[in-house]
């Protein structure tokens, strides 16, 4: 394996990009000073292994595929935003958005998540070890989201088909949210999840599932729509 | 007859009363609005001509996207194509907007659900668009567009997010965006990775790093505040603004706000002129207007007020067939406009998913009476005549190219058009609004 170090100070955000773009399939990277610059290994397209050794800004691995990205100190906004496959492993705090719209891959932070954590997640798996902020899994489509500490209020909001595990104390769910008891298929994709992120401090056995309602509202479609009957429901919430 | 409950107000309220919900369609504000046929442009006279100018053919050659991207959009037209979401019409139909942007010289524009190959395959010059539901958002796609385009609003519901029933939402439509077939979805209003100013900047500078700094990134707008969200979007880092006022389309949205938000289009594009003039990046930033243009008068109006181009979107629809009594097979369809409750030429009907022509609809059935070949060519010609339309125009104000038509070139027919404009009542020197000097009264 290619072992290749990038000096982030000296090559700037677009440099750097540009740098890991360059490098061939296979290799191991390791970024020295990050310093929290934005917008880092962006876009990312090969089975390339990137460590950052310190903390990054916003929208680190966004809009990537393949890379197994590890960060040794906390990111900003966004991480994995769009993250259609690969891996993003932060050695810290993540702030709000954490794998927001991800459509694959597995992103998993050793910290806490700000808000709306795995927002409009379409796929993929996000693996929290500490506490999610309000509003953790907001419209999530599809995928898992695993939160081993507490989650605070608006947890689930307009869910889609997302599932979210929390071994801790939940504030508050969200608009459609549910919380049900975890079945034999849970337990097993959330032993899983923990076995694969090294999360040893969360017992599968005793999480609490939160999943959508979903209703579905039905929209006033002109003529076709006056013989339906009426659905209960708030029209006024997502339903994606 | 009472103005304040005329019958169709009556009937809708006792339609309310029945549902216990609000209405929704397809289309932009129906209400009349003061627009561009509230303005007229002014030849130029023998005080004013310039006979260079006027040899030769008019330049219609548009360029978007100057500002920072390494390869900038190179139009022939002035004119490019809205985006409209996969799901919301038919691949047909997007496959024959996209044949015919190439057609014509112009660009056509993906939409939200995310780009489809025959789409990108047929389009020349495609923009992508990132909208605040991501569904279908792929990097790859991404990396393949000519432009991206990222959605903050819609002019036909500037707040909210658009609807797309789940009559719509087949199973191919669904898989691409990622959610279950069959479930009605209503768009978020705002992106789910950023808020506020410095959020769009960093979002910027990310599709920037994604696409290599290669290509142009373009900020929708629904006109709205429009003054503060063209400064936001420059200060932010857009190559292109487009502004997209209240007469604008929807494939499906709540009429309440199609009829009661936003700005018309006349009013937005004066304004988003007027704050690039301020910010001092006229000629930098590039302004795309859209929102009921429909002819090349409308087109050269626009271009006057101070829109670098304009796109078109129900326009286009309606050269590709939209609102016709007979689809591409040359069978009447009359029976079905009615069985929706609607007649051709009056139909807003998209969001029901039984288009009778095989535009506004995911049914296979229904949208093999769409021909794209037929349809692409319609479009085409459509494209090609509101062009000449403008050049036509301005060349009669004595003007090589319609990038030279300029506001002092138009004056209003109403004091609603001259206000909102900011050009004089037609006969007078006179711009409600302005302080008296040259221009004002």
């Amino acid at each position: 394996m290619a072992e290749v170090t990038l000096d982030a100070d000296r090559l700037g955000i677009r440099g750097l990009n540009a740098a890991l773009h360059a490098v061939p399939a296979g290799a191991h990277v390791r970024v020295l000073n990050p310093r929290g610059r934005h917008n880092l290994a962006v876009g990312l397209r090969e089975r390339i292994a990137v460590d950052f050794a310190g903390p990054c800004g916003h929208y680190l691995g966004g809009l990537g595929a393949c890379a197994e990205i590890t960060v040794w100190g906390p990111v900003g906004r966004g991480v994995g935003e769009n993250l259609m496959s690969g891996g993003i492993r932060v050695r810290g705090d993540a702030g709000g958005g954490a794998a927001a719209a991800a459509r694959g891959g597995t992103i998993v932070v050793a910290g806490d998540c700000g808000s709306v954590a795995g927002i409009g997640l379409a796929g993929g798996t996000l693996a929290i070890a500490g506490n999610a902020g309000p509003y953790c899994g907001r419209a999530a489509r599809s995928g898992v989201i695993l939160v081993c500490g507490d989650a605070d209020v608006g947890l689930g909001d307009a869910l889609g088909d997302a599932v979210i595990y929390v071994g801790g104390r939940i504030a508050g769910l969200g608009d459609g949210a549910l919380a049900a008891e975890p079945d034999e298929n849970d337990l097993t994709a959330a032993k899983l999840i923990a076995a694969t992120c090294g999360f040893d401090h969360v017992d599968p056995e005793n999480l609490t599932k939160v999943t959508s309602v979903r209703y579905r509202p039905r929209l006033l479609s002109g003529r076709r729509a006056a013989g339906r009957p009426p659905v209960p429901g708030r029209l006024s919430a997502a339903s994606a | 007859m009472s103005h304040t409950f005329p019958p169709h107000v009556i009937a809708e309220i006792q339609e309310r009363a029945r549902l216990g919900r609000y209405g929704v369609r397809g289309r932009g504000a129906a209400r009349r609005l003061p627009g561009f046929d509230d303005l007229l442009l002014l030849p130029a006279a023998a005080a004013t001509r310039d006979g260079a100018a006027r040899r030769g053919p008019c330049r219609t050659e548009t360029v978007l996207g100057t500002r920072y991207a390494r390869n900038p959009v190179v139009l022939e037209l002035p004119v490019t194509l809205a985006g409209m979401a996969y799901g919301s019409i038919s691949p047909g139909a997007k496959e024959a907007l996209g044949r015919a942007a190439t057609m014509a010289g112009t660009a056509a524009t993906t939409g939200d659900g995310g780009m489809t190959p025959q789409e990108r395959d047929a389009a020349k010059t495609l923009v992508y668009q990132l909208t605040p539901s991501r569904h279908g958002v792929d990097p790859d796609d991404l990396r393949a567009a000519d432009a991206v385009e990222i959605v903050l609003g819609q002019g036909a519901h500037p707040g909210p997010g658009g609807l797309l029933p789940g009559e719509k939402l087949r199973p191919r439509v669904a898989r691409r965006r990622g959610v279950p077939p069959g479930v009605d979805l209503r768009a978020p209003a705002d992106h789910p990775d950023w808020a506020g100013p410095d959020g769009l900047a960093v979002k910027i500078a990310e599709i920037r790093e994604a696409t290599f700094w290669r290509v142009p990134v373009f900020v929708k707008l629904g006109a709205a505040r429009v003054a503060e969200d063209v400064t936001l979007a420059v200060t932010a880092g857009a190559d292109v603004v487009v502004v997209d006022g209240m007469q604008g389309g929807t494939g499906g949205g709540e009429e309440v706000l199609i009829e009661h938000t936003g700005l018309p289009t006349l009013a937005a594009v004066r304004i988003a002129a007027d704050t690039l003039a301020e910010l001092g990046v006229r000629g930098e930033v590039q302004l795309v207007v859209s929102g009921g243009i429909r002819t090349g008068a409308d087109v050269a109006k626009a271009l006057a007020l101070g829109a670098d181009a304009v796109s078109v979107g129900v326009a286009a629809l309606i050269a590709l067939g939209c609102n016709s009594s007979s689809d591409d097979t040359g069978a009447d369809v009359t029976a079905d406009y009615r069985a929706l409750g609607t007649a051709p030429g009056a139909c807003t009907a998209c969001h029901t998913g039984g288009c009778p022509v095989g535009i506004a609809t995911q049914d296979d059935v229904l949208a093999d009476r769409l021909d794209p070949d037929l349809g692409a060519e319609r479009v085409a010609n459509y494209l090609r005549a509101i062009t000449a339309e403008a050049a036509l125009l301005a060349a009669a104000c004595g003007h090589a190219s319609v990038h030279d038509l300029r506001r002092d070139d138009l004056v209003a027919l109403t004091v609603e058009a001259a206000a909102m404009a900011r050009v004089p009542l037609a006969g007078t020197t006179w711009i409600p609004g302005l302080p008296s000097g040259p221009g004002g009264g």
